[in-house]
């Protein structure tokens, strides 16, 4: 059963130094109310982990203005130019991940892998400082898994039981870092009874799922 | 310029197969669905999570759960499919997508490709463009041929690259190229330009055969 809690409380779950996920797509699926009270409480020194660093006014980009990452993991960062001058400055170290690589890794986390295989990256400077494993006769990069303290990601709905459904196209990365975190925070828009979803469209079982923050 | 680009839209256009699942990057690339002949319809991929990409919604019609890969309001059509990142990139990377239509900052003739990154300058990150580049069936380049009289086709690519050997097809105002193991075969060639002309705007030899086809 997840526990139902207030946005001010999910926010409080940070601490400094955490390691956090933080789903969506340039702000896309991303928990917008929780990541507006991580930028109030001033928490810092975290890790991030997320698809991209979204807009200096929009999303996970709201963080990467108030400074509050010491290193980054995300595909892109082309869009906030802010994480940009971070960047060339050495003020944040930022990890650039294939989004491909970036979400395997997190599902190799929740699925218990030791890491996998991809031929992404191969004779690119992705490649440097990794193990390169030929596979009948193929060359593939050894990428190994990414997990995290905290998974905080949106859904449309969940029920009281912790079950999540995602809409459109905010499933993204969400789906994934609930399964790869030890503590995982939904910000959703509405609660429902435990039941009145359909199991069959559950997208992300209530069994990943510890709070749940925000809806009615 | 605008009809520059149209002009390479439309020739790839006449790469696609009815019922070919596709990638469009981001700018000239996304002109090829406006050129597709009546009876082709193709399966738009996005890689952010979805088949089935429609058009841009009508202003005061968007909704901020359906985005496309540069996170700008997106649609989908029926008979598409919302799924998160790892199946988006279990599509892409395992050879599910027919053909991949992107951008470049640089092409040589070994097929590889940079269009990531510009030291110095230019950091966005690759997003899924390395994904997309090893996985898609066939990748098309769709460039204009030159920048500004500087060559973009080369012997070997002086930018990081994005992937090695991937490339299949070159498409630009000039011509069609494509890669070969014995080196850059051009196919077809546009008949506004004198193949010197060609050759000149060329940072690399191009192979041209007795069958050469004029694009247009």
């Amino acid at each position: 059963m997840a526990k139902q809690i207030t946005i001010d409380e999910a926010a409080k779950l940070v601490k400094d130094g955490m390691t956090i996920m933080i789903g969506g797509f340039m702000g896309c699926g991303s928990p917008h109310k929780i990541i507006d009270k991580l930028v109030e409480s001033g928490v810092k020194n975290l890790t991030l982990i997320c698809n991209d660093t979204g807009l200096v006014d929009y999303g996970v980009g709201k963080m990467v203005v108030a400074k509050q990452f010491k290193k980054i993991y995300a595909s892109h960062i082309g869009l906030n130019p802010e994480a940009g001058r971070q960047m060339t400055e050495k003020e944040v170290e930022i990890v650039l991940v294939p989004q491909g690589t970036l979400a395997e890794r997190i599902r190799s986390a929740g699925a218990g892998l030791g890491g996998f295989l991809t031929p992404t990256g191969v004779g690119t400077t992705v490649q440097e400082g990794k193990e390169v494993i030929t596979v009948e006769g193929k060359e593939y990069l050894l990428e190994l898994p990414l997990k995290a303290d905290i998974a905080i990601v949106e859904a449309g709905k969940a029920d009281k039981a912790g079950n999540l459904q995602y809409h459109g196209s905010t499933k993204n990365f969400c789906e994934l870092m609930v399964t790869a975190a030890d503590i995982t925070i939904a910000e959703v828009r509405e609660v429902v009874e435990t039941g009145e979803i359909d199991p069959d469209f559950v997208h992300s079982p209530g069994i990943f799922i510890d709070y749940i923050a925000g809806g009615n | 310029m605008e009809d520059v680009k149209n002009f390479i839209a439309a020739r790839v256009a006449k790469e696609l197969k009815d019922g070919d699942v596709v990638n469009l990057g981001i700018g000239l690339p996304t002109l090829v669905a406006n050129h597709l002949d009546a009876d082709v319809k193709i399966v738009l991929q996005s890689e952010n999570g979805y088949v089935g990409m429609g058009e841009a919604p009508q202003k005061g019609e968007e909704d901020p759960d359906i985005v496309n890969a540069g996170g700008k309001p997106s649609t989908i059509q029926p008979g598409g499919a919302f799924f998160n990142s790892a199946m988006s990139f279990l599509i892409i990377r395992g050879g599910h997508v027919d053909a991949t239509i992107l951008g470049s900052l640089q092409v040589d003739e070994k097929g590889n490709i940079a269009n990531w990154i510009v030291p110095g300058k230019k950091v966005p990150g690759m997003g899924g463009a390395m994904d997309l580049l090893v996985g898609a069936k066939k990748v098309i380049v769709a460039m204009e041929h030159t920048n500004k009289g500087q060559h973009k086709i080369l012997k070997e690519c002086t930018l990081p690259l994005t992937a090695k050997g991937e490339v299949d097809m070159i498409v630009t105002e000039m011509g069609v190229m494509e890669v070969k193991p014995e080196g850059l075969v051009l196919t077809e060639y546009n008949p506004e330009f004198t193949l010197d002309q060609i050759k000149e705007a060329t940072g690399c030899p191009l192979i041209i055969k007795d069958d050469i086809k004029k694009m247009i």
